[in-house]
């Protein structure tokens, strides 16, 4: 059963179900379409929308023996990384109520950083699992864009959005990723690639394992604590036997122009459907977030401005992904805070246009890049949780996952 | 940029405070997004998809799975009338 005060006064679920089926209980972000149960991307546009069919993520969990109980708070539309722009209100961050969640999964972060359930669904398309993972104190884990079919989810970025898990460790999170992982016809952008047995990955070995340390991750901004407890951290591996080496990538500022501009005009195109005629509300619902993105995006793809902007965004993403082929060469996987800092104080996301584009800066890089990443709690700063992100190549979800595992075994107590 | 242009262009309705609103923040984002002239970026070609498999075909068969009924397909709908939906004229009937 859950806990109607708790639920009420941290705004998680925006549906509760009435009685879920016997099963393990699971809470879904609502941009995944569930058969019969309201879903509304945290927008009043989709606010009686009851669909007539579910994603292919929750089709393959209950078929897995999870029960869905029920859908939680995120960003209106996804769009941005506090749950602020929820056309129902903020999720509180569990640890504190005084400071965010997260986003744009951030009812599915604070549904099991306060015990709710032991995992949920989310998804990212940059730093919407990582960021809220990190500042609710849980394990975030964004696959490889294409591991996990979209078929279903409320589309936002189309070549960035990567459904994935949020959990209280990581055995819960690898099974779970296990079971939405692999292809689906129904998307063709998912991988035809046969999916792994990651539980097998978890070894809780690193010995040996080539971890680089990227250094200009470490933002001359961040408070010195949060630093510390992240090279605390990489300590941690070092003296399990991991070879650390400090790195430095292109620099991530870029990543930020490159994600404003590819993702805005992706909602301009996905966020057009949205006429009201065969569903929802008219796009006088859309809240000034939706419109402010839309009206981006559609001038970013107007001619005269797509080469100067969209074509010239999609060459750096390119600077990218060489930049991480090269770092994969002499390296298993890439290590840093996932976030600059602890959650923020709720409110703060006020007149901020480039909020989440800015507080998701260390997951736009891979994100863009297509990479699968973790982020796993590695301590508190002011009582408030931080996390370590682990980075690999695409399709190396299991060797992620067995470093964030062997950290979560072996580190002192928080 | 001609604010009141794109908003007809995406098909919203902005009143005078939030035209000004996104005026303002449009500048701030142009800001960031004008940092990509330090990039050259003159030999590389673009990235749209960074996927590897290409071309995915199906076999063009009906996929009855997956259909939905016109009773399920019309039950989010505001509007319909003897099993369409119902939408505004876009065609002048004068003449």
């Amino acid at each position: 059963m859950i806990d109607r005060n708790l639920n009420k006064k941290l705004n998680i679920f925006l549906t509760l179900v009435d009685k879920p089926k016997a099963g393990i209980p699971i809470a879904i972000k609502d941009n995944f379409l569930t058969k019969g149960i309201r879903t509304t991307a945290a927008s009043k546009l989709l606010n009686s929308f009851i669909p007539q069919y579910s994603a292919t993520v929750v089709n393959k969990l209950e078929a897995n023996g999870y029960s869905v109980v029920g859908k939680t708070n995120l960003d209106a539309w996804c769009h941005g990384s506090s749950t602020e722009t929820s056309d129902f209100g903020p999720t509180l961050n569990p640890w504190n109520t005084d400071y965010l969640s997260g986003g744009s999964s951030g009812g599915s972060a604070a549904a099991v950083s306060a015990g709710i359930v032991d995992v949920a669904i989310g998804s990212e398309t940059a730093g919407s699992i990582r960021g809220p993972a990190a500042w609710c104190g849980v394990v975030g884990v964004k696959p490889t864009y294409g591991r996990v079919s979209r078929y279903g989810v409320i589309a936002m970025g189309s070549s960035l959005d990567c459904p994935g898990v949020l959990a209280k460790d990581v055995v819960s999170a690898t099974k779970v990723l296990k079971i939405i992982s692999g292809n689906d016809p129904y998307d063709a952008t998912s991988s035809n690639r046969e999916t792994e047995d990651y539980e097998l990955f978890l070894t809780g070995n690193v010995k040996g394992l080539k971890i680089g340390l990227i250094e200009n991750y470490l933002l001359p901004e961040m408070e010195k604590e949060v630093v510390d407890k992240t090279l605390g951290a990489i300590e941690v591996l070092e003296k399990l036997g991991a070879i650390i080496t400090r790195v430095k990538t292109l620099d991530p500022k870029y990543a930020i122009g490159v994600y404003t501009v590819v993702q805005r005009a992706e909602v301009s195109s996905n966020l057009a459907r949205y006429d009201g005629i065969r569903y929802g509300n008219d796009r006088n619902y859309f809240g000034q977030e939706a419109k402010r993105r839309i009206m981006l995006g559609t001038h970013i793809l107007s001619s005269g401005y797509q080469d100067q902007y969209y074509k010239k965004a999609e060459k750096i993403r390119t600077l990218f992904n060489k930049d991480f082929d090269k770092l994969f060469e002499g390296f298993d996987v890439l290590v840093g805070p996932t976030m600059p800092g602890p959650a923020p104080k709720v409110g703060v996301t006020k007149g901020q246009s480039m909020f989440g584009e800015m507080a998701d800066v260390l997951a736009e890089p891979s994100a863009i890049s297509g990479l699968p990443a973790v982020s796993i709690p590695c301590g508190f700063v002011r009582r408030l949780p931080i996390g370590l992100q682990i980075m690999g190549p695409q399709f190396s979800e299991g060797k992620i996952l067995n470093v964030a595992y062997t950290y979560e075994q072996n580190h002192p107590k928080f | 940029m001609d604010i009141k242009a794109l908003a007809k262009l995406a098909k919203l309705n902005l009143d005078k405070r939030e035209e000004g609103y996104f005026e303002k923040q449009f500048d701030e984002t142009f800001k960031i997004i004008d940092q990509f002239e330090n990039l050259d970026t003159s030999k590389i070609s673009e990235t749209y998809s960074v996927i590897k498999t290409k071309n995915i075909m199906r076999d063009d068969e009906i996929d009855i799975s997956r259909i939905l009924s016109q009773d399920e397909a019309l039950r989010n709908a505001k509007s319909s009338h003897n099993g369409f939906f119902v939408v505004d004229a876009i065609l002048d009937n004068d003449r």
